[in-house]
């Protein structure tokens, strides 16, 4: 009886002492890709700022009220770092709350596109012909219904708000996760070792678990990754279309309200700038972590 | 017949269909049996259903009609008993390198059927000492490693290490040395060879090339288009072939020379449309030189389908000759 457990034991502590291998593998790799490296530090440290905001900056600085006796259109330096807009507000307090609702709606976005779409997409590929064909379906609807219409039905119908537009992104970017994931689902089901896991006697669950997940996960991950940008860029369009949420800063709305006051025209510069380089940078560093990533998950592409 | 002599797998008219109306008859009546502790080789063309039917034998593929038994046990699709049946049956591809998952390590391969059995033990041991049995030593060297980071010959290694790890009974290894170096198909082969002598297991190894049969089978199965037509000893199929098919292989193969050379004629055979009476005769030689009717069975090989006779003991064909 105790031999057992303590083989069971043991077993798990190997499992895990491999797993720890394969992670440190995965991180050596990591530290040698100056770019991912680079990417992942812009990443961690917009994060940083983000979850810091309230010790960072004086949120007083958002509010117009708060900000009345402001000098307007201040340039950066003195007593405010980044300047302060048309209605006397911290420019810098804009900018560091904004990363927090761009990224949020950028990752709760991507997180439920990338859950829907991965669940759709392995019930479907795994599925047999009939749910398959059903899912694909729904999948045609949600892929044909129009992004901006829908956006604007939302917001007049439920309020302007941060998660409707959380849900607004998911509803009509879910179905290419799903079509993505059917499709590799598709392939690595035909695949010699699927055949040969069933041979040896697996199970439906274990194949999936097993064989399928892990082949597909870079993908989804790659996906999620060039998910997120998607995601702040949408976010932010909406917002300078007026969309977004009205109680919230974001680089969106920082960038509409801009343009509404004319700065461009005012050649104030430090009223847009910090949110356009914010997305730009955030979208970039995404993007080049993201293809690290599908990178080091992938054996294959791994050089020697 | 004892316990002891009873065939370890057996076919009765096994049939294996594909396609729109099942209209590919990959698979068209076999009958089969393997013995314990032997090793038999199934040759034919490709394309005449030997995959298939080792497929159907640990029930990758659904059988149309017939039955199949493996140790008495009936190969069905319920899956408590598939499941049995996939310890006792294990099977290694033809491509070793599209068989294992790219994303898992050796250890993990091999690992693998341990886990899906419960097989009880120490897992690292049971895994280090099936590669060390597979001739890959020292196991160390290979449990970490990916399969893209092995030979072609070291990936088979694994999968015959992977198979024999859970002990089958029966082995069924589709051309396990085709796609390997023509320099280490020997020693594979030796490896397969000496897991029968050492442990009893069953071989059932396919291929299209009768040199391999020679080599390691105690006994020979010929299939021509979906249909065992030749079965027997490996000496007596390979020195006396009885179907004028196993005839015409033989006469192409490097070291039978001996036999005058035979390039058979017509169309390659198409399993959506097998030929009436005899499945072989419009290729035959012995009714295309005017043999058969000479001897006036002409009419038998084109409208009787002919089932396998005895010609001496143990090794029968099906010819109407
Ligand atoms: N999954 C399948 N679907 C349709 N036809 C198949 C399938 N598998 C095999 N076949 C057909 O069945 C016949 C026998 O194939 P196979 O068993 O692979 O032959 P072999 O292994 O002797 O080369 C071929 O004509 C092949 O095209
Ligand atoms: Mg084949």
């Amino acid at each position: 009886m105790s031999g057992v457990v303590r083989a069971e034991v043991s077993r798990r502590a190997l499992a895990r002492a491999r797993r720890r291998v394969a992670w440190g593998d995965a991180l050596g790799r990591l530290r040698r890709d100056r770019l991912a490296l680079a990417g992942l530090a812009v990443l961690v440290l917009v994060a940083l700022m983000a979850l810091f905001a309230p010790w960072l900056v004086d949120d007083a600085g958002l509010d117009a009220v708060d900000s009345l006796d402001n000098p307007t259109w201040a340039r950066p330096g003195g007593d405010f770092l980044l300047g302060t807009d048309h209605l006397g507000r911290s420019v810098a307090a804009q900018f560091v709350y904004g990363a927090r609702v761009s990224l949020f709606v950028g990752l709760a976005a991507t997180v439920l596109t990338v859950a829907i779409g991965t669940i759709v997409g392995i019930f479907a590929g795994f599925s047999g012909r009939w749910v398959d064909a059903t899912l694909m379906r729904l999948t045609d609807w949600f892929l044909v219904i129009p992004f901006l219409p829908l956006a604007i039905v939302l917001a007049s119908v439920l309020g302007r708000g941060i998660w409707n537009i959380v849900f607004v992104i998911s509803v009509t970017s879910w179905p290419a996760t799903a079509r993505l994931v059917r499709a590799q689902v598709l392939t690595v089901k035909e695949r010699l070792y699927v055949d040969r896991a069933r041979a040896l006697g697996a199970s439906r669950a274990h194949v999936v678990r097993r064989h399928v997940l892990p082949n597909v996960t870079p993908l989804i991950l790659a996906s999620a990754t060039l998910a997120v940008p998607i995601s702040i860029l949408t976010e932010t369009t909406l917002a300078f279309l007026g969309l977004g949420d009205p109680t919230q800063p974001s680089w969106g709305k920082t960038l509409e309200e801009a343009f509404q006051a004319g700065a461009i025209g005012r050649n104030a510069w430090w009223y847009y700038l910090p949110a356009g380089l914010g997305i730009v940078t955030v979208v970039l560093a995404f993007t080049v972590f993201g293809r690290a990533l599908e990178e080091i998950l992938d054996p294959r592409l791994r050089e020697r | 017949m004892s316990e002891h002599d009873a065939p370890i797998v057996s076919l009765r008219d096994v049939h294996v269909r594909f396609g729109r109306g099942a209209s590919v008859r990959a698979v068209d009546g076999v009958d089969l049996e393997v013995r314990r502790g032997e090793v038999l080789a199934l040759v034919g063309e490709s394309g005449c259903g030997k995959t298939t039917l080792i497929r159907s034998i640990i029930g990758l593929e659904p059988v149309a009609s017939g039955s199949i038994e493996v140790d008495g046990h009936a190969v069905t699709r319920d899956a408590r008993s598939l499941r049995r049946l996939r310890r006792r049956v294990q099977m290694i591809f033809q491509d070793p390198t599209g068989a294992l998952d790219p994303r898992h390590t050796i250890h993990e391969a091999v690992a693998e059927g341990l886990r899906i059995h419960r097989v009880p033990g120490d897992e690292a041991a049971l895994v280090a000492d099936a590669l060390a049995r597979a001739g890959l030593r020292p196991p160390e060297r290979y449990v970490r490693r990916f399969p893209h980071e092995l030979s072609g010959g070291q990936r088979q290694r694994v999968l015959i290490a992977a198979a024999m790890a859970l002990d089958p009974a029966v082995l069924l290894a589709d051309e396990p040395v085709a796609s390997l170096d023509a320099s280490i198909r020997g020693e594979v082969l030796a490896l397969m060879r000496s897991f029968v002598d050492d442990h009893g297991v069953s071989i059932v190894a396919v291929t299209h090339d009768l040199g391999l049969a020679w080599n390691i089978a105690d006994r020979v199965a010929v299939m021509y288009l979906g249909r065992i037509v030749e079965v027997g000893p490996t000496e007596e199929v390979l020195a006396a072939p009885q179907h004028p098919y196993t005839r015409a292989l033989l006469s192409v193969v490097p070291e039978t020379r001996r036999l005058e050379q035979q390039i058979l004629h017509g169309e390659t055979p198409d399993p959506s449309r097998i030929p009436a009476g005899c499945r072989f005769h419009p290729r035959c030689p012995v009714v295309a030189s005017g043999e058969a009717a000479r001897l006036g069975i002409e009419a038998r090989c084109r409208g009787e389908d002919p089932t396998l006779t005895e010609r001496a003991p143990g090794h029968t064909a099906a010819c109407h000759l």
